[in-house]
This record gives C-alpha cells, structure tokens and sequence, in this order.
C-alpha cells in the first residue's frame, strides 16, 4: 500500500504576527505593572523630579529649588483632612517664608479646577499650588491618598514621608528644622 | 409731527429689557441630571477603582459631575468633554480609551487573536480532511485489474 509523503508543515501567517503582538502586549503589560507596582519612596533616595504650572500661571519645578528645603503637599478640595491640614501648612509657610530657605508646593491630586481655587481661596493658602496633570507627580511618588507629604533636604533626597494629615505646626517645623541645622 | 428725542427712545429700549420683551440673549438651558449621566457613565471615578462615574458616591465624583454639568452648560459637546478630562487627568478615566499611541495595541490585538485562531482552526481541518483521501490505499495493479473486467463485462451485457 503507498500513502503519500506530507511535507514539514509551516506555521500559519496570521499564528505568527498574533503571537508577536501577543509577546508585545505582554512585554507593555508586565512594564507597565511593574513601573506601577506600589513600591513606595524611601527616605535618602532622590526625589523625583516634577515641574507644574500653579494656578497663578507660574511655572514651578522643584529642580530649580535645590539647596532648599522643600515641601510637597498632595491635596484635593475633596478631601476634608487636606483641608484641615491646610492650615498648618499656611502658618508653618509663613513662619520660614522671611528665611528662603523653604519652599512649600502644593500638588493638586484629580481635582477640579473650580473647586481647586475656591478651595485655596476659601483656606488663603499661599504658597504655589498646581494640577497635577495625569496625576504624573502623584505616580512619581507612589501617592497612595491624599494627604500626603514629602519633606525634601537641601541635596535633592527624601528626607520626610508624611502619610495622613499634620494635626500641627510641631511635626512639620521640627522636620524643616532638623534639615536646616544640617550645613 | 414731531420727531422723538434720542433720550427717549434709549428710554423706552431700556424698559422694554428690563421687562424682558426683547430678548437679549437665549439662556442656555441647565443640563439635567440624564444628560451629565449620559456622559459620566462612560467615565470612571479617579478615586476608586472600577467604580463608573455616574454611580459614584464619593465627593470627587460630585465634583467631577458637576464640572460636566458646567461644560455641557457652555455649549461643550460630549467629545470635547471627553477629551478634556482626558487631557487633564489621563486615558484611565475614560471607559472607552481614546485610538492613539498604544491605545492601539487593545483594539488590534484581540482581532489578530481572532484571525490567529481562524487560520490555525482552518488549517487544522484541512490537514484533518487532508489525510483522509492521502492515505486511502493506492488499488493495487491487480484490484485494477479486476475492475477493468468488470466494467467491460457491464458493457458486453448492455
């Protein structure tokens, strides 16, 4: 009895190009997942760069702050104990802000930009605030809920990671000021 | 006759606009609740996960209704809202990502998956069928034979 010979079988095109896209979807995937993964800031690490445009129309970037002592408040106008906090912010701001040698920022997390003013005016908070567009900032630091706070030393590193709100001036003034004796 | 003062008529035209009889400007009517939802719905919470705007209780999502509310009262269209939240808070917020970068990648794969699985599903019974016929014997010299006889007998009888 003959039966015929078959020849190597060949893998179909459309086999070939689904399982490239396929490679590459979950190449992006498993990038993006583990750019994303919630691995929060430590201290001593340097902090991530931002900049941001406040709602005065200024152009803010912390790079342009080393050598200072900077905080970065993450608030929204929702968010009831950012509001609460905002005022020992404000004072604090105020007590160093004849010294220059601290900067606070203020990054306002998925809020509307309505709220957002009326929210600064109402408080009379006056340090600059921004959008935090995309919520890139908020990504940058692993921003888990709002308040949080980064307190950065004068080389540009972490120095203070303040999750929750300030329930006072002592807390954050004893921060700046154990990084101001610093030379 | 004689001719109306200026001072009158500007007058007479400013009452008629405080009465309302002239109509300056049409009022943009408020967007109702249905149609800030219509628009929400595709739209997810920025707080919580998974949560669709519209159904959202959170004070965030307030906000954000409200801000759709105030841009349809503007005259913005559904596309335009859309794509300003997108703009300012990210792709993520919308149900249904905007075709750009590799936003691509969600709609195309899916359909390459599909063709993969129809070319692979096709092939696959084509080789099924295939050997059927393939391997059928090859009739041997002497069946042929026989077969040659019998259809000469057939037509000797017709």
């Amino acid at each position: 009895m003959n039966t015929q010979n078959t020849a190597p079988r060949r893998l179909p095109f459309g086999f070939i190009i689904a399982f490239i896209l396929l490679a590459i979807f979950l190449g992006l995937l498993f990038g993006s997942l583990s750019k994303n993964k919630n691995t929060s800031l430590k201290i001593g690490q340097p902090a991530p760069d931002f900049s941001f445009t406040s709602y005065d129309g200024e152009t803010v970037s912390l790079a342009d702050f080393r050598g200072k002592v900077v905080v970065v408040n993450f608030w929204a106008s929702w968010c009831q104990p950012c509001a609460e906090e905002a005022l020992y912010l404000e004072k604090v701001w105020q007590k160093y802000l004849p010294g220059e040698q601290v900067v606070f920022l203020g990054v306002d997390y998925v809020d509307t930009e309505s709220k957002a003013r009326q929210y600064l005016q109402g408080l009379h908070i006056s340090y600059p605030n921004g959008p935090d567009l995309k919520s890139s900032i908020s990504r940058d630091y692993h921003v888990s809920g709002v308040p949080e706070t980064y307190v950065i030393a004068p080389d540009g590193r972490l120095a203070f990671i303040k999750i929750g709100p300030f329930t006072s001036t002592v807390e954050l003034t004893e921060m700046i000021d154990s990084l101001l004796i610093i030379p | 006759m004689k001719p109306i003062p200026f001072l009158k008529i500007l007058l007479i035209f400013i009452t008629l606009l405080t009465i309302g009889v002239i109509p300056v400007a049409a009022q943009q009517p408020v967007p109702s609740d249905d149609d800030v939802n219509a628009i929400a719905r595709e739209m997810f919470c920025p707080v919580c996960e998974n949560t669709p705007l519209d159904v959202c209780p959170t004070k965030a999502c307030s906000d954000w209704r409200e801000e759709i509310r105030d841009k349809l009262a503007q005259g913005w269209s559904e596309a335009e809202i859309k794509s300003y939240f997108a703009e300012r808070y990210g792709d993520q917020t919308l149900a249904q990502p905007p075709l750009r970068g590799l936003n691509w990648l969600l709609f195309l794969l899916p359909l390459c998956v599909i063709t993969a699985a129809v070319t692979i599903y096709v092939s696959f019974l084509r080789r099924k069928m295939a050997p059927q016929v393939q391997n059928q014997p090859v009739p041997s010299s002497s069946e042929n034979h026989y077969v040659d006889r019998l259809e000469q007998e057939l037509k000797h009888r017709d």
